[in-house]
């Protein structure tokens, strides 16, 4: 072990003449940039080119995966997503399958941000009470957010299949056992039930923090004057956790338009095209059909994270508000 | 009620807010734990204990006896008929009916109809799904691929990481919020979609098939930054100007005095990278194609065809993956859980 | 600085994962214990070869589905793979013709499925080798049909006698369906074929939706809501192929479409527990077919010991070789000159007797059955019928929607892969 400690302060003193050097040469904030540099490297080589490479994708066609043997098509992807007879119909698009999944995508996004905002909220204030335990239960709500999104959906699969153990408890108490994954208002249910199921104990820790930052002072003065506890909480503890609230939405908002694994394996994307997003249009449409067709794939996605961007600028701004 | 909503430390007697609030985080580690429960024990069930139903909590195997003269007999109990309560074990099925014999005399076949008969069952966990997973493929090869990808791959996420993050909430310089937000924005882009470009650069780069292929393209991620920017922007700049009045070098103030205090926060990153290494499956599918390359996850999913599933192999499989991480989770929760707590917001 | 030593060594080490002189590397998945069984052939191989290295990559069916196509591309990959979706990777494939030492043996004796890994009807190469055949055929409670005291509907039989066999079956044993088609559009187009389906326009262009579709297509809805049929297996997964094998192996159907790459499961995990037969294909007024298929050993034209790749094959393809490669892992030969003799299996008196039955339906493959595995554009077919008939199915939209569906997915598919 002390070797070790050794051997790690050798190798993190090494970086130090160069620094040196370079912080002699640099003026003022500059030395940031050396700072960054190597992060940012790593971000030009495999996030930042392939981007630049899914852009040509997204403007050529064909069902070549070299870039430079592609022809060039123009808008021809985008054009081909976005037309509609009725963009409120997807059954009159012409890429029906990316409408539904456009659909889909909002309503998921809607339901699965809003409650999981809820729950955390209502968890996070229940962890700060006087608790029994509270290490445990903690880390009990946190536990979900350990397993990989494969198996998340693997295990509520494989206990909400028709012969799995909740059919068998709603027989042992009497009640006749339903295809939970087949019908599809259950099948989007059971979606964003897992989604929050999975993702809830990071945001209960966050909002945690935010209210064990309130200071207690601000209680117990309100203690004293006998407010009520809703004017309380509306006036109080809300405006004080709104911060830790708005990194929740930000954060929950991006993961839940890109929630993909959990529900691909656990409903497929069925029934029908019930719980279909637009990520999984995307899989199928460049991975999975036989035909790839990766320029669509590209720009559907280019579309996506367009509109993620705005979105979340919007959350932004109204997070340096606040 | 108003204690319901502001009390943190509170009084010795118990209202009913507090039974609320108890009720309600047991019934929340049943939903949350229980299905990981299941999970483990389904894991030590039989193929067709897994399919059985209703299924049981516990793993049920059938009984097998062994007859002279006959081999190993699953062992069934007579429920109707002339033999009915004994316990017989089974030969073969005709049809209708089977061919039952007593194993004291394992010379006479009884024949009952098939619906008159069940199986004895006895408590057995199957741990050939776990023998049969191991004794399959060069175990310990494929751990120590996915140990090294994970360990160093962390290390470096931690250094490279928290150096940005470092930059980025403590200086000042033109060019810095861009970059931030440069960054964040890559949270946008659907990471599957990245994964054929990403394999035309790693194969330009001579990455693949190397554990090099799965560690360089993911220790820069935009979350960790995030994390550790905020944290390291709660820290007082007072002690890095002290610092500098004592003629500290740059790089000293960010190994030596930020990234100590940073500790909670980069124990979230490391427990974060540890998973999402451990686990990642779709980059290191594609990226590594031959066998003594491949990491556990791979080897794991390897039986799984197109056409067939072995639910008992899938479920020891996913019990395995799970195993490490847990348990390092459960050394190391409560730093994890504060680490978040304070990391998270600002 | 230290980084810069690791990049160099990162790079070092991509580099030395250039093929050895005679290494052949084969990306293989198992349904069975395929992949398994040829590495014991190989290990015989190499003791006769020594100059030949052959290592067999087990890997996931995804890895080779959606990480093969993207490999080949960046001009990378193995030498052999195993697939059964030959179409996104045919541009990499390399012709054997040259190096095998007799191909004229290949063509008497694999002619009607090398037709699968070529372009098209004017290619004439040899591209590889199919591990198995596989046929499509209705896996038969046998034990519910003789409680229920129906008879199990024999060689002749129509779509229409099976489907009201397995409805009163049943009716009588009270299952909840009669019967279960895998959810995939290759097990959907043997019953079409036999209704009179074309799959091709008279120009050979695809060309699904016609009157004989029409009719299973309609047959299979209208079932699917009396529960002659089970919805399930259709409507609840959103995408890609789903089996009923746990329905069929807990009775909860009598009769099952599937086909002959179960055997080693239905001898496994059903065993005694109920007695199982193979049906012979169901009738339409055109034909009695199942659908033939099956994956295949390609070898692609990156490899860098071309010459090592034949003669692995060639050695694999040998009628002795290959026999007790069936054998081992209990499959129907693709070599015909093998279908015409009864190999030792290892397997259940029942299993022996599906074997047989399986055989039996080869015989009535219809020769667009074999034509339509082996389309380039057989896949896209397969999968919209798939895509579209469950929306049919699930109520999303009308029998006559998903038609048109069909023939505009097609359409794309067709102009995309032509770009």
């Amino acid at each position: 072990m002390k070797l070790l400690a050794a051997l790690f302060a050798f190798l993190m003193n090494l970086p130090e003449r160069p620094m040196r050097w370079a912080q002699g040469r640099l003026a003022g904030g500059r030395l940031g940039w050396v700072f960054v540099a190597p992060n940012l490297a790593v971000f030009a080589v495999f996030t930042f080119l392939p981007i630049a490479i899914d852009f040509h994708y997204a403007l050529s066609g064909g069902t070549n995966l070299l870039p430079a043997e592609r022809p060039f098509v123009g808008g021809e992807n985008f054009a081909t997503l976005l037309d509609c007879v009725d963009h409120f119909d997807p059954n009159t698009c012409r890429r029906d399958l990316f409408w539904h999944g456009v659909w889909n995508t909002m309503r998921f996004v809607g339901f699965q941000v809003g409650l999981m905002l809820g729950f955390s909220l209502l968890t996070a204030i229940v962890l700060n009470r006087k608790i029994i335990g509270r290490g445990f239960f903690r880390a009990m709500f946190f536990y979900p957010v350990l397993l990989s999104p494969v198996v998340v959906g693997l295990i509520w699969k494989w206990i909400l299949q028709r012969e799995g153990v909740l059919n068998a408890g709603m027989m042992g108490v009497g009640a006749a056992p339903v295809n939970w994954l087949l019908d599809a208002n259950w099948a989007f249910f059971w979606s964003v039930f897992v989604s929050i199921w999975a993702h809830m104990g990071f945001y209960t820790l966050i909002l945690l923090a935010g209210l064990q930052a309130i200071p207690a002072e601000i209680n117990e003065a309100a203690a004293m004057d006998a407010t009520p506890p809703w004017r309380h909480f509306r006036r109080i503890t809300w405006p004080l956790m709104l911060p830790s609230v708005l990194v929740v939405l930000v954060l929950g908002l991006i993961r839940a338009v890109q929630m993909f694994d959990e529900i691909y394996v656990l409903t497929g994307g069925g029934p029908g095209t019930a719980t279909t997003f637009i990520v999984q249009y995307i899989y199928k449409t460049g991975f999975a059909d036989q035909v790839r067709q990766y320029g669509l794939a590209a720009a559907a996605s280019l579309l996506l994270a367009g509109v993620l961007l705005v979105l979340t600028m919007i959350q932004l701004r109204g997070m340096r508000r606040g | 009620m108003v204690r319901f909503l502001t009390r943190t430390r509170g009084h010795a007697a118990w209202d009913w807010t507090d039974w609320a609030a108890h009720l309600y985080l047991v019934l929340g580690v049943l939903v949350m734990f229980g299905p990981v429960l299941w999970l483990g024990m389904s894991s030590l069930k039989s193929e067709s204990g897994i399919q059985a139903f209703p299924p049981t909590f516990l793993p049920y195997e059938q009984v097998s006896v062994d007859v002279e003269g006959r081999g190993k007999l699953k062992l069934y109990r007579v429920t109707a008929g002339e033999f009915a309560g004994r316990e017989l074990g089974e030969v073969r099925r005709m049809g209708l009916q089977v061919q039952l014999v007593d194993p004291a005399a394992p010379a006479t076949l009884i024949r009952v109809a098939v619906g008159d008969r069940e199986p004895v069952m006895h408590l057995r966990a199957a741990w050939d799904n776990f023998t049969g997973l191991f004794s399959q493929f060069p175990f310990f090869r494929y751990l120590w691929n996915s140990v090294f990808i994970t360990a160093v791959a962390t290390v470096l996420t931690l250094l490279v990481n928290s150096m940005a993050a470092f930059a980025l909430s403590k200086y000042r310089f033109a060019g810095r919020d861009p970059v931030f937000l440069l960054m964040l924005a890559t949270l946008m882009i659907p990471p599957t979609i990245v994964l054929v470009p990403n394999y035309l650069i790693a194969s330009q780069l001579g990455l693949t098939n190397s554990p090099w292929g799965v560690i360089w393209p993911a220790v820069a991620t935009p979350t960790g930054v995030f994390l550790l920017r905020q944290y390291m922007l709660t820290l007082p700049d007072e002690l890095i100007e002290a610092a500098r009045m004592d003629n500290a070098s740059e790089w000293r103030i960010y190994w030596r005095i930020v990234l100590p205090l940073s500790a909670p926060a980069l124990a979230v990153l490391a427990i974060f990278s540890v998973m999402w290494r451990w686990n990642e499956f779709l980059w290191p599918m594609v990226v590594l194609s031959r066998s003594e390359s491949f990491t556990l996850p791979l080897a794991l999913n390897a039986f799984q065809g197109e056409l067939t599933t072995q639910w008992n192999y899938l479920l020891a499989m996913t019990v395995v993956t799970l195993l490490p991480v847990t348990v390092i989770f459960a050394f190391l929760q409560k730093h994890i859980t504060q680490g978040i707590a304070s990391a998270g917001v600002k | 600085m230290s980084r810069i030593k690791i990049l160099a060594a990162a790079i070092l080490a991509g580099s030395v994962s250039v093929a050895t002189a005679g290494e052949i590397r084969i990306a293989c998945y198992s349904d069975g214990n395929e992949c398994e069984a040829t590495e014991t052939l190989a290990a015989r191989f190499m003791k006769d070869n020594a100059d030949v290295k052959v290592t067999i990559d087990k890997m996931p069916f995804k890895a080779i589905q959606e990480g093969l196509p993207v490999q080949l591309a960046a001009g990378q990959g193995p030498d052999i793979a195993r697939t059964t979706d030959f179409g996104p990777i045919m541009r990499y494939t390399l012709d054997l013709t040259p190096y095998l030492k007799d191909s004229a043996y290949w063509e008497a004796n694999y002619g009607p499925v090398l037709g699968w890994m070529r372009k098209d009807a004017s290619d004439h190469g040899i591209y590889g080798l199919m591990t198995q055949l596989t046929i499509s055929a209705p896996l038969v409670n046998k034990t519910l049909f003789d409680q229920a005291g129906v008879p199990v509907p024999k060689a002749g039989a129509t779509w229409d006698e099976w489907a009201a066999a397995a409805k009163k079956v049943a009716t009588a044993t009270k299952i909840p369906y009669g019967m279960a088609w895998d959810r995939s559009g290759a097990r959907f187009a043997g019953p079409a074929i036999s209704m009179g389906a074309k799959y091709f326009a008279a120009d050979g262009t695809p060309s699904v939706v016609d009157d004989g579709f029409k009719a299973m297509a309609q047959r299979f809805v209208d079932w699917s809501k009396d529960n002659t049929l089970e919805r399930d297996v259709w409507v609840a997964a959103g995408g890609g192929y789903r089996d009923a094998f746990e329905e069929f192996s807990n009775g909860r159907i009598a009769v099952y479409l599937s086909g002959s790459w179960q055997l080693t499961r239905l001898e496994k995990q059903i065993g005694d527990a109920f007695e199982w037969v193979v049906g012979s294909a169901p009738c339409g007024p055109a034909a009695c077919t199942g659908m033939p298929g099956g994956a295949g050993f390609v070898a692609f034209k990156g490899s860098k010991n071309p010459k090592d790749v034949a003669r692995f094959l060639d050695y694999l393809a040998a009628e002795s070789v290959y026999a007790e490669w069936m054998v081992m892992t209990s499959n129907v030969p693709a070599h015909a000159g093998l279908q015409k003799k009864a190999l030792p299996y290892k397997l259940s008196p029942a299993g022996i007797a599906a074997v047989q039955s399986f055989g039996a339906n080869a015989a009535l493959l219809s020769p667009l059955a074999y034509r339509l595995q082996g389309d380039p554009m057989s896949r896209p077919m397969f999968g919209a019928v798939v895509d579209r008939v469950s929306q049919a199915m699930s109520g999303q939209i009308t029998l006559d929607q998903a038609y048109a569906r069909i023939t505009a997915d097609v359409a794309d598919a067709v102009a995309a892969s032509k770009k």
